[in-house]
């Protein structure tokens, strides 16, 4: 009796978790399937498909688009400068967070504005951010010619020159993501015992063992952390990109994201099937790196 | 040994500060150009730092030419939709990942961790027809669609409920609340933290947002300060006054917040960015 009547309260209780549960998860799932899950199969499936001259339907082309895609110089260029990009974003924006968040780590007189200062580019538009380091490098009015004016040099094509715009693109990058990395690792930083540090100044070790030695091993899942959500980021660079380049400009080609080739056939040449192959083409390198990454993982990051 | 540690505190601050400054400078530029004629912008002379006058000429101009007020509005809906949309949903779904049993559940969370590896471009195409087929585009709607639901939100606010103690709702089930009961009065109070943490990053995001509002919003009159700033600076790409005013209003609104409320800002950072 009193077992069925257990049994009885449990099948209610799992009735009703199913049903409120349901009941929570269900907009949540509905809108992810109509607006993530199925997009990305709808994406995949437009790549196939050649849009119709003055956009007459969709015409199945099977594999012509990514034919033509891997024979297409210019996406070669772009999937080799948004690698640029990231190649010299991350690795800069992450160590320099790092330093900063090191030496915030402690009490000192202001903090709390240096920090603040750090993290302002973080909320400001890109668009805005993007306009003004265009003026700062403006080559004939801009502010850092000036200054290189002042001192007796020569001015520099920081941005219209196609062999260096990429990196000074990328320098706005890094200047806008400091601080969000900053954070990220001063709440990493936080979490390391206060006690090993003091161990080790009775040891006797200075500053820099004490960085190398209690700091990196410690801060690692946090840096493994950052990296990987750097590296993803990076790749899917747009915005700098598409503001601080003319379209005009013969920097554009040295410069140029795979998102942003993907934004102009999608929406400025209305080839939305080869804009499509392009996204896929970023999707299954954002997967690798993922893979990869997850196995690095195992191999570096200290988790204690 | 206290001398050593004052030349290190010394020479920390001015690393800092050197860096604070350059962190700074481009918005200093940024104002003080604003505020500069058009002929004072573009001058040859390295030394002209300042406005001979401070004249708002390219504020006044910038705000009737772009319709400023509008496009306040129009940013203000969007954050508001994005923000309400994001965190009500995320939070039920976030509660029930997080602390209910039921059948499907791991599907469910499957599905949120899928969304979340894959880059957001490949949704914008399909979502631009889905938008341009209910004859939506250039609306308030078509600013908050992509931003309806988040899986990122429900995996964060899932975090949240999961670190809170589980006999909370045990002595909640024995005063006789259901489920939905005890998640409203007792379990979603408690991951306020989270939700705020999600509330700012989906509104900063949404603030952020460039390519989407590009697409879907092209009138004028429709469209978030994001994508204004961009189509003035196609329109009038030598006036750098009135760029850099526009961008200034842009940004103000954005930069007094964030002054205000800068520990839950960073703290919000600092745990949704912490658990992506």
């Amino acid at each position: 009796m009193a077992g069925s009547k257990v049994k009885q309260v449990q099948t209610k209780q799992t009735r009703n978790e199913f049903m409120w549960g349901w009941l929570f998860v269900l907009p949540t799932m509905i809108g992810l399937l109509i607006l993530n899950i199925i997009p990305i199969f709808t994406t995949i499936y437009q790549s196939f498909f050649k849009t119709g001259a003055f956009g007459k339907g969709n015409i199945f082309v099977g594999l012509d688009n990514y034919r033509q895609m891997f024979a297409d110089s210019q996406v070669w260029r772009a999937l080799l400068n948004t690698f640029e990009y990231a190649v010299i974003e991350v690795p800069f924006s992450i160590i320099i967070a790092l330093v900063l968040a090191v030496l915030l780590n402690r009490k000192m007189k202001g903090r709390s504005i240096y920090r603040t200062i750090y993290f302002l580019p973080m909320v400001a538009a890109p668009a805005a951010v993007a306009m003004v380091w265009r003026w700062l490098y403006n080559s004939e009015f801009g502010l850092l010619n000036h200054a290189l004016s002042v001192i007796g040099l020569e001015k520099v094509n920081w941005i219209s020159n196609p062999k260096i715009a990429i990196i000074f693109v990328a320098i706005v990058g890094i200047w806008s993501v400091i601080g969000y990395n900053m954070v990220l690792f001063l709440s990493g930083l936080q979490e390391i015992p206060k006690d090993y540090y003091e161990a080790a100044d009775i040891d006797g070790a200075n500053a820099f063992h004490q960085f190398v030695n209690i700091t990196i091993p410690l801060i690692s899942p946090t840096m493994f952390f950052v990296t990987v959500t750097r590296v993803i980021a990076a790749l899917q660079v747009f915005d700098v990109i598409f503001m601080m380049i003319d379209k005009a400009s013969a920097a554009l080609p040295t410069t140029r994201s795979l998102v942003y080739l993907f934004y102009k056939y999608s929406f400025e040449e209305q080839n939305k099937g080869y804009g499509s192959a392009i996204v896929v083409l970023l999707l299954v390198i954002i997967m690798i790196i993922t893979v990869i990454q997850n196995k690095a993982q195992q191999k570096w990051v200290n988790y204690n | 040994m206290e001398r050593k540690k004052t030349t290190g505190t010394v020479v920390i601050h001015i690393v800092l500060i050197l860096g604070a400054i350059i962190m700074l400078v481009p918005f200093l530029w940024m104002i003080l150009t604003s505020f500069k004629t058009v002929s004072e912008a573009t001058q040859v002379d390295p030394f002209m730092i300042f406005p001979s006058k401070w004249r708002t000429d390219a504020f006044t101009s910038v705000v009737s030419k772009m319709q400023f007020i509008r496009l306040y509005l129009n940013t203000l809906l969007m954050i508001l939709g994005r923000v309400v949309c994001a965190v009500l949903t995320a939070t039920m779904a976030g509660y029930a990942l997080g602390r209910l049993n039921f059948r499907g559940k791991n599907l469910c969370f499957s599905l949120v961790l899928f969304q979340m590896m894959v880059p957001a471009q490949i949704f914008i195409i399909p979502q631009y027809l889905m938008v341009s087929k209910m004859g939506m585009l250039n609306t308030t709607f078509a600013l908050i669609f992509p931003g309806i639901v988040t899986a990122f939100g429900t995996f964060l606010l899932r975090q949240s409920f999961m670190s809170l103690p589980k006999d909370l709702e045990e002595a909640a089930r024995l005063d006789g609340c259901n489920i939905g009961q005890t998640f409203l009065y007792i379990m979603a109070p408690l991951t306020r933290s989270g939700m705020v943490a999600l509330g700012i990053f989906t509104a900063l995001f949404a603030f952020k947002d460039l390519m989407w509002p590009l697409v879907s919003n092209p009138e004028q009159s429709s469209m978030p300060l994001s994508s204004a700033l961009a189509k003035l600076q196609g329109q009038f790409s030598a006036n750098y006054p009135e760029l850099m005013a526009a961008s200034l209003l842009a940004c103000i609104p954005m930069i007094i917040i964030y002054i205000i409320f800068q520990k839950q800002f960073i703290e919000g950072i600092a745990t949704s960015g912490g658990k992506l």
